[in-house]
């Protein structure tokens, strides 16, 4: 019987008005690789970012015992000091510095006040060679693949002379191959004593390497398989993953009523603004009919937000190629201003980053879409009649606040969301694409949420939602596609689909990939 | 209680205005409001006004600053003043020019910085050099000195008196007495409008309190100046330009978008706002007021001369961060900034008065500086 390394007990996380982690126990033994499996949301990053520090020592409930001892860990350094090391999804590198150089960033080699950078980069070397990417430590991080960032980013790991590895979706933005090599890698690891945490969306990988499997869900451990006892097949996983029944959360819609094909996009393609050789969306053809909500499943980083941003005015991305038809004639959308004059709206998933103004007011964030709406031709605005239009919408979609005037800061996301959505359905278009409209926010107003969703489409506008949520997604949509790795991998009637088929579609997307 | 801590949050500036009039009034025994010197504050001052107002929009958008408003005053001013001094060119022309030269530069700094992305920074500091440079080149390190007499008419005269009476310019009285009952009527008039629309409105008492405040304020300005030489004209300059931009800013389309691009780029962008565009307006606008300013500053001195002009984006950016725009942009007002100017003009008098030395002049505005955004973001971390 091996010993346990890493005990976490009765972790409970809450942020403000949301319970992300709820009593969870995690056990992982010295030498394996433990996988961590859930739904986006699920709490999986939440409990690494406990682990290590992240979150610090008090603002959260429960214990960390990390070989037997009670571990507070109040900053990163504190977990890095005892090994334990994690690599996030997104790559933490600094594209203008050497691999070495970022290799010993805050672990600098030498005196505090004297680098040494000789040593560094030696080091680097022989790190690099244990992770067998065949570059020298001197070269630019901006000049490499993404593939072998991750492999200098668990260099990196090692030179902080890691125990215990986490790493957080390492294969996501990594081809087959890389992928193989990288899983290989883990288990080779695995074979010198080292214990590593991985957290993966993508189940054939897990099969591959994991000795034990925790599912949460709901913030909550639901499971954990042992690979010598347990059946830990990708359908086993999938039940334990969605486990949950579908109550009556979503509110039905009474005259449903849908029309034509309101808007067409033919072999859609997107490129990272940044990694320019990198394709996002890959050739992508969907239609939307009037009066249709349309879901689009999928896991994070499928591609679905660079999609619809893509589509709303080229907001994202380079290299956009492809075709958009609205009632049958086609147009061409260069900015967000002609998306907006064509009837279409993005409701973003970033609420606070890039949909509101926190410091400025309901009322001046519910009109700024549509500031004609209520200004002169000359562009004088009527602060009477923008009042009036703001507090109409306050009324129509109980927004809770005292006032328009008061700052949207001060508003809980549920009502945030609804100010989102309020100055998008004043800026009347016809296509309104919702990219996860209930994330962070609690049930009830999730509930009111997809009322004003019934309400629009009642009205005859088409309604895109992006969701992550898959009950989400098969309460409200009509018709669902589902996306992976920038492409449609599946389309279901929504009144056949199931939560296991849309995974099946991705995993089976995902393992036509790995064959 | 709340009320009142309200009503100190949202005029903490102007209290803090009052206070240092009191105190500068003590420190002076009363020097510091004869008329003579309200009548300086106007016009030592004018040019601060009209620049803090443009560099309001710079700041709006995200914090950004002009640094080359001081040599811009300059080289405009050196441009006008060849052409008036030495080419004999009627002034019309010369102001036109003037006007064109500073669009000139603020399209050339706006494209920089608005359409290639150079940091504003960058970029005004780049102007602050190249156009000190090329006001010394078309000045040949010399003065150009005096300007025309109708030049100087428009900008250093008084508004006639009709009455001749002796001592008191009954024309600026009167004046000043039309200012204020205009504006108070137009305050009732509003809250009126709103009631009968049945929209929220102040209450009735804190009304009258602002009105006989502000109308206090004006007659007693307006006195003073009545005392003297009655109004200047550089006045009527600075209150059109503070009046078109306080209502640019607070009631048109174009003046939201500012507030937008401050106070969260990337949802203005994804509201179809033009980013560009506003980055490029906050800047070629800069330069426009900068030319004003360089009018006035050769009226002022009387001549066009290499070193017109030097630290005056100091002066303009400390008046908008004491007048409460946000280093991080998206927030300040006209009538903000305006108190801010107002604020440091009154400083800069009462220690002049009290023969404060010059260095310790510099010490002191520094530290208001300082104090004043302190104040803006520690009072911001508290309300997060």
């Amino acid at each position: 019987m091996s010993t346990t390394l890493l005990e976490l007990k009765n972790i409970t996380k809450t942020f403000p008005g949301v319970k992300a982690l709820d009593k969870v126990n995690l056990k992982v033994e010295e030498g394996e690789i433990h996988a961590l499996v859930g739904e986006n949301g699920a709490g999986k990053s939440t409990l690494m970012k406990v682990l290590s520090g992240i979150h610090p020592y008090g603002s959260y409930k429960g214990d960390i015992v990390y070989k037997g001892e009670h571990c507070k860990f109040t900053k990163i350094a504190d977990s890095e000091k005892k090994g334990i090391v994690i690599i996030h999804q997104e790559l933490a590198l600094i594209p203008y510095l050497s691999i070495g150089e970022n290799m010993f960033l805050g672990n600098e080699r030498g005196k505090k006040y004297a680098i040494d950078w000789d040593e560094t980069f030696n080091l680097a070397d022989k790190y690099l060679k244990q992770v067998g990417l065949r570059e020298s430590s001197k070269t630019l991080v901006k000049d490499i693949g993404v593939g072998k960032m991750q492999l200098v980013e668990i260099a990196k790991a090692l030179a902080k002379n890691a125990k215990l590895l986490i790493l957080d979706e390492p294969t996501s933005s990594l081809n087959e191959r890389e992928s193989k090599a990288l899983l290989d890698l883990l288990l080779k690891f695995k074979k010198e004593g080292m214990t590593s945490i991985i957290i993966s969306h993508k189940l054939n990988e897990i099969s591959y390497v994991a000795d034990q499997i925790t599912i949460i869900r709901d913030g909550q451990t639901i499971e954990t398989l042992n690979k010598a006892t347990d059946d830990i097949s990708e359908a086993r996983i999938i039940r334990g993953m969605v486990g949950r029944e579908i109550t009556d959360r979503f509110p039905k819609r009474e005259h449903k009523e849908i029309g034509d094909i309101m808007m067409e996009v033919k072999h859609w393609n997107v490129y990272h603004p940044i990694f320019m050789e990198k394709k996002v969306v890959n050739n992508v053809s969907f239609n939307v009919r009037k009066g249709e909500v349309l879901g689009i499943a999928g896991l994070m980083g499928a591609g679905r937000t660079e999609l619809a941003m893509s589509i709303f005015g080229k907001s994202y991305g380079t290299k956009i190629s492809g075709k958009i038809k609205l009632n049958g004639k086609e147009v061409v959308m260069n900015t967000v201003r002609d998306a907006i004059n064509n009837g279409l709206a993005y409701v973003t998933e970033d609420r606070k980053g890039n949909g509101l103004i926190l410091i400025n007011s309901t009322k001046m964030n519910t009109t700024l879409a549509n500031l004609k709406g209520i200004s002169s031709k000359r562009g004088v605005i009527d602060g009477d009649k923008e009042y009036l239009v703001a507090n109409d919408y306050r009324k129509e979609l109980r927004i809770k606040c005292p006032t328009v005037e008061v700052n949207v800061a001060n508003l809980s996301g549920g009502n945030q969301q609804k100010v989102l959505l309020s100055k998008w359905m004043f800026a009347a278009p016809d296509i309104l694409i919702l990219d996860e409209p209930t994330r962070g926010i609690d049930v009830g107003a999730k509930y009111e949420i997809y009322c004003i969703i019934n309400q629009l489409v009642e009205m005859g506008k088409s309604v895109i939602m992006i969701s992550s949520e898959l009950p989400e997604v098969l309460g409200m949509a009509d018709r669902i596609y589902v996306m992976n790795e920038g492409q449609i991998v599946g389309e279901l009637d929504a009144a056949e689909a199931t939560q296991e088929s849309i995974m099946e579609c991705i995993v089976g997307s995902l393992n036509k990939e790995a064959k | 209680m709340d009320k009142v801590k309200e009503i100190f949050k949202k005029y903490t500036m102007v209290l803090v205005l009052l206070l240092v009039i009191i105190i500068f009034t003590i420190g002076t025994n009363g020097r510091m409001l004869l008329p003579a010197n309200i009548n300086n504050l106007i016009a030592q001052n004018a040019y601060v006004f009209v620049l803090a107002t443009g560099m309001l929009l710079c700041i709006l958008t995200g914090g950004n600053i002009d640094l080359s408003v001081g040599s811009v005053v300059c080289f405009v001013g050196a441009v006008g003043g060849t052409m008036m001094v030495n080419a004999k060119l009627p002034i019309w022309i010369a102001m036109a020019a003037m006007i064109v030269v500073g669009l000139l530069i603020g399209a050339w700094q706006g494209f920089w910085i608005a359409y290639m992305k150079i940091p504003p920074f960058i970029t005004t500091l780049a102007g602050m050099l190249v156009f000190r440079g090329l006001a010394n080149v078309i000045l040949n390190g010399l003065t150009l000195a005096p300007m025309p007499a109708a030049y100087l008419n428009l900008f250093n005269s008084y508004i006639p008196d009709f009455f001749h009476m002796e001592g008191f310019n009954l024309t600026c009285m009167l004046f000043g007495l039309i200012v204020a009952i205009v504006s108070s009527i137009l305050s009732i008039r509003g809250r009126a409008v709103k009631i009968s629309k049945g929209y929220q409105v102040e209450s009735f008492s804190s009304m009258i309190v602002r009105i006989v405040i502000i109308d206090v304020a004006i007659l007693a300005f307006m006195f003073k100046l009545s005392q003297y030489k009655g109004i200047p004209v550089v006045l009527l300059w600075v209150a059109v330009v503070i009046m078109i931009y306080h209502y640019i800013t607070s009631k048109t389309t174009i003046g939201r978008h500012f507030y937008a691009v401050g106070g969260n780029e990337k949802a203005a962008a994804l509201s179809g706002v033009d980013t560009k565009k506003v980055y490029f307006t906050a800047y070629i606008n800069m330069a426009f007021l900068a030319a004003i300013a360089g009018m006035i500053t050769i009226a002022r001195l009387n001549s066009a001369n290499p070193t017109a002009g030097t630290n005056y984006e100091m002066d303009a950016i400390g008046s908008c961060f004491i007048g409460g725009a946000s280093a991080y942009g998206g927030i300040g007002t006209v009538p903000g900034v305006i108190v801010g100017a107002i604020l440091m003009g009154v400083i800069n008098l009462g220690m002049n008065i009290m023969g404060v030395d010059a260095n310790y002049q510099k010490v002191v505005k520094g530290l208001v500086l300082l104090a004043a955004v302190i104040f803006d973001i520690v009072t911001k971390k508290k309300k997060a």
